[in-house]
């Protein structure tokens, strides 16, 4: 191989490798950047209506000055067949005051269920400014057969909303993650085990009722 | 150089010849044309009249997915791939491929991505049935079982477009004949060298999201799972942001293919050369940043709206450059009207209204009337039926006489031409009208409103494939015989392809010609 054959391989090497390195580096882009990035985006201007998570609530003033309508809505995801329903419509709020509500719950089926809500809101540029200190949407919540739940959600809607907004609306999307959710059902089926046992306890031999409870 | 191709079947199979190469390329493209094609005809007899005669739902989903994905992935790419490796090192004087070994492998993995594919068909649930833009949740929670196999096959299928890519990089950048410099190279070589960084740039991301769907269906994931955290419209962004630029791959190369043919036949130079040159990457620059402008109704913020048309409506300026060019080489030439020439003028005409119809639905508001109609599918399948088939169509045309030594027979040539050109638009012009009327992509049943359309559009579709039927034809006559063709071929032809003899030898330029 002479010195010019040698620098065209060389050459040619280099090439390749660029390309391949570029190449590894769009599939990482993809599947590693992408997504985190999408999210943050989201977050930062809150455009597709995701609320954010757990807030920590401060004391802050209530502008009792202004009046802000919230109103509720509960949708079933394709299949799911829990009932699902806010137990408030709507809710009238001043900016910067604790409020309280309710969505209720009940499986209907005969197997023990778990569910997931995802919030979206609309106006879309109201996400930032509703926080959530504590809602039933941060964890999974499961449910026994024919159980009913009044699932909690604790919200301050800041007083810097836009002046615009005088009606948000928060909608939660209700998914089935019993498939990927063995653990809850586990601990479910363990919980109703221990209450039938108990119950059984209980009318065999009633004395002991109140101890058995406190080893609980 | 007595090397001349082996003997029997294994010539084939471990052929680094990148003439050889090129042809199985091409020879697999057509077969998988026909596939494509008899899947649009299924498609196009089931919609002939309103209700439902022919299929099952279920089997018209699997087969506008599957017609998509086998035109896009198994027609059109494998064509300019395979014109890429007859054409490239011939344009450039270069004796083969840069990388030969790998240019057998990135052909023959692809006939083992389509087996995967289509063996879909043969399995419990049937073939991919959730379009060929594959949304998340649609098919991943939703899909059947054998979506496995399609996510393996694009795994092959970008595998196999990236070790082509990076084959023909790497033979533009590194054989060049002494003295022909880059501004110096073919119109059909730039843009296959643009093609080709788009290919790099895209067809990972391709790789990441199918990756991404395997994981949330197999491995517990939830990058597009709204239960779990993540998101669907986050599918949509990737999937786009591989998809836009996609769509520029496939019609690039075409217009190298344009700008070579049209200059033999108005017997002129190309009018603009280095204008087309950065025309072309304008629009490849510009196919990176309009991804969203496919999913406007999504639930954008109205700044990302404005954005994204706009961006769009930018591409019209580098590509109404090309037209303008190409007008302007037809411009006072001397022109005769063989039929490369004519499957080009075709283009430069067809390929203008996709345009234009591309141009309506880039303006946000008035896409809220448009999305998923059939106004959409006119609109892409005016860009690439005459835009990218035609141009493969022209090309082969036009080298023909150069790969197989014999001139193909010209008025069979018109003939198809004008039979394919009246099926065309018989079959997608009405579409823009149904479309309008509000008939929505992918419904095996429809509104008797939209009947006459869809007949008409039927009757067109049934044409244009008998077109195709004539196609093979002439391609199998030419080649078994014929008028024997001059190493120059054309006329007005230009460049160092039409300096070796016709039929070109197995082996060209073993010593790199000089370039003035």
């Amino acid at each position: 191989m002479n010195e010019n054959d040698n620098n065209e391989h060389k050459a040619l090497q280099k090439t390749v490798t660029k390309l391949v390195s570029l190449c590894v580096a769009m599939f990482v882009f993809a599947v590693w950047v992408m997504p985190p990035m999408y999210d943050l985006f989201c977050e930062v201007t809150g455009i597709n209506g995701k609320t954010a998570s757990q807030y920590q609530a401060m004391s802050a003033d209530v502008d009792t000055s202004r009046t802000v309508k919230v109103k509720f809505v509960a949708i079933n995801n394709s299949e799911m067949p829990w009932a699902f329903k806010p137990k408030d419509y709507t809710i009238e709020v001043h900016p910067g005051q604790a409020m309280t509500t309710h969505f209720i719950a009940h499986n209907p089926t005969s197997k023990i269920m778990v569910g997931q809500a995802v919030p979206s809101m609309v106006p879309s540029n109201a996400a930032n400014y509703f926080h959530k200190t504590e809602c039933f949407c941060f964890n999974r919540q499961t449910l026994a057969p024919g159980e009913r739940a009044e699932l909690g959600l604790r919200f301050i809607v800041d007083q810097d909303l836009p002046k615009r907004v005088g009606t948000i609306v928060l909608s939660y999307s209700l998914f089935d993650v019993t498939e990927q959710s063995p653990d809850e059902v586990e601990s479910k089926a363990q919980e109703i085990a221990n209450k039938s046992a108990q119950a059984s306890a209980n009318t065999v031999q009633n004395s002991r009722e109140i101890k058995t409870l406190e080893f609980m | 150089m007595a090397h001349g191709p082996a003997k029997g079947f294994t010539r084939w199979l471990f052929t680094t010849n990148h003439k050889d190469i090129g042809s199985m390329y091409l020879w697999f493209s057509f077969t998988m044309f026909f596939l494509g094609g008899i899947f649009a005809l299924v498609i196009r007899a089931e919609l002939f009249e309103p209700g439902l005669q022919i299929v099952k739902p279920e089997f018209f989903n699997q087969m506008t997915t599957m017609h998509g994905l086998i035109m896009v992935f198994g027609a059109v790419m494998p064509a300019f791939v395979g014109l890429a490796n007859w054409m490239i090192p011939m344009m450039i004087g270069a004796p083969d491929m840069a990388l030969p070994r790998m240019n057998n492998w990135s052909f023959w993995i692809l006939p083992f991505a389509f087996a995967l594919l289509t063996s879909t068909f043969f399995m419990a649930g049937g073939a991919p049935n959730f379009g060929w833009t594959f949304y998340a949740p649609l098919s991943t929670t939703y899909a059947p079982d054998t979506v496995t196999f399609f996510i393996f096959g694009v795994h092959i299928i970008g595998i196999s477009s990236i070790m082509g890519a990076i084959n023909i990089i790497a033979t533009i950048l590194n054989m060049r004949a002494p003295g022909m410099t880059l501004m110096k190279m073919p119109l059909f070589v730039w843009t296959w060298l643009i093609t080709a960084y788009l290919l790099i740039a895209v067809m990972p991301v391709l790789a990441g999201v199918v990756t991404m769907m395997l994981m949330d269906i197999h491995f517990g994931t939830s990058f597009f799972d709204a239960a779990g955290g993540g998101d669907p419209v986050l599918f949509q962004h990737i999937f786009w942001f591989f998809g836009h630029p996609e769509v520029y791959i496939m019609i690039l190369p075409a217009f190298g293919i344009v700008s070579a043919i049209i200059p033999t036949f108005a017997r002129k130079p190309l009018f603009g050369y280095s204008s087309m040159v950065y025309a072309t990457a304008s629009i490849a620059f510009l196919s990176f940043i309009v991804w969203a402008h496919h999913m406007f109704t999504v639930g954008m913020p109205l700044v990302a709206e404005a954005a994204f048309m706009y961006a769009t409506m930018l591409i019209a300026i580098p590509t109404g450059v090309k037209v303008f060019n190409w007008v302007t080489t037809m411009w006072k030439g001397s022109m005769t009207f063989e039929t490369p020439m004519l499957f080009s003028i075709a283009f430069v005409i067809l390929f203008t209204i996709g345009g234009f119809s591309g141009l309506m639905l880039a303006i946000a508001p008035a896409d809220f009337q448009y999305h998923d109609t059939y106004f959409v599918v006119a609109h892409f399948h005016y860009v690439l039926v005459p835009g990218a088939i035609f141009s493969i169509t022209a090309a082969v045309y036009y080298w023909l006489p150069k790969w197989c030594g014999n001139m193909y027979d010209e008025a069979l040539g018109k003939t198809h031409f004008w039979l394919a050109f009246a099926g065309l638009n018989i079959t997608f012009f009405p579409m823009h009208f149904s479309g309008l009327a509000g008939m929505p992509r992918r419904i095996p049943d429809y509104n008797p409103l939209w009947a006459d359309w869809n007949m008409i559009s039927s009757v067109g579709a049934f044409l244009f494939g008998a077109a195709q039927l004539l196609f093979l034809v002439i391609v199998i006559k030419t080649i078994m015989g014929g008028r024997k063709a001059t190493a120059r071929v054309w006329e007005g032809s230009h460049g160092l392809e039409w300096t070796v003899p016709s039929p070109a030898p197995y082996h060209t330029f073993t010593t790199p010609p000089e370039i003035k």
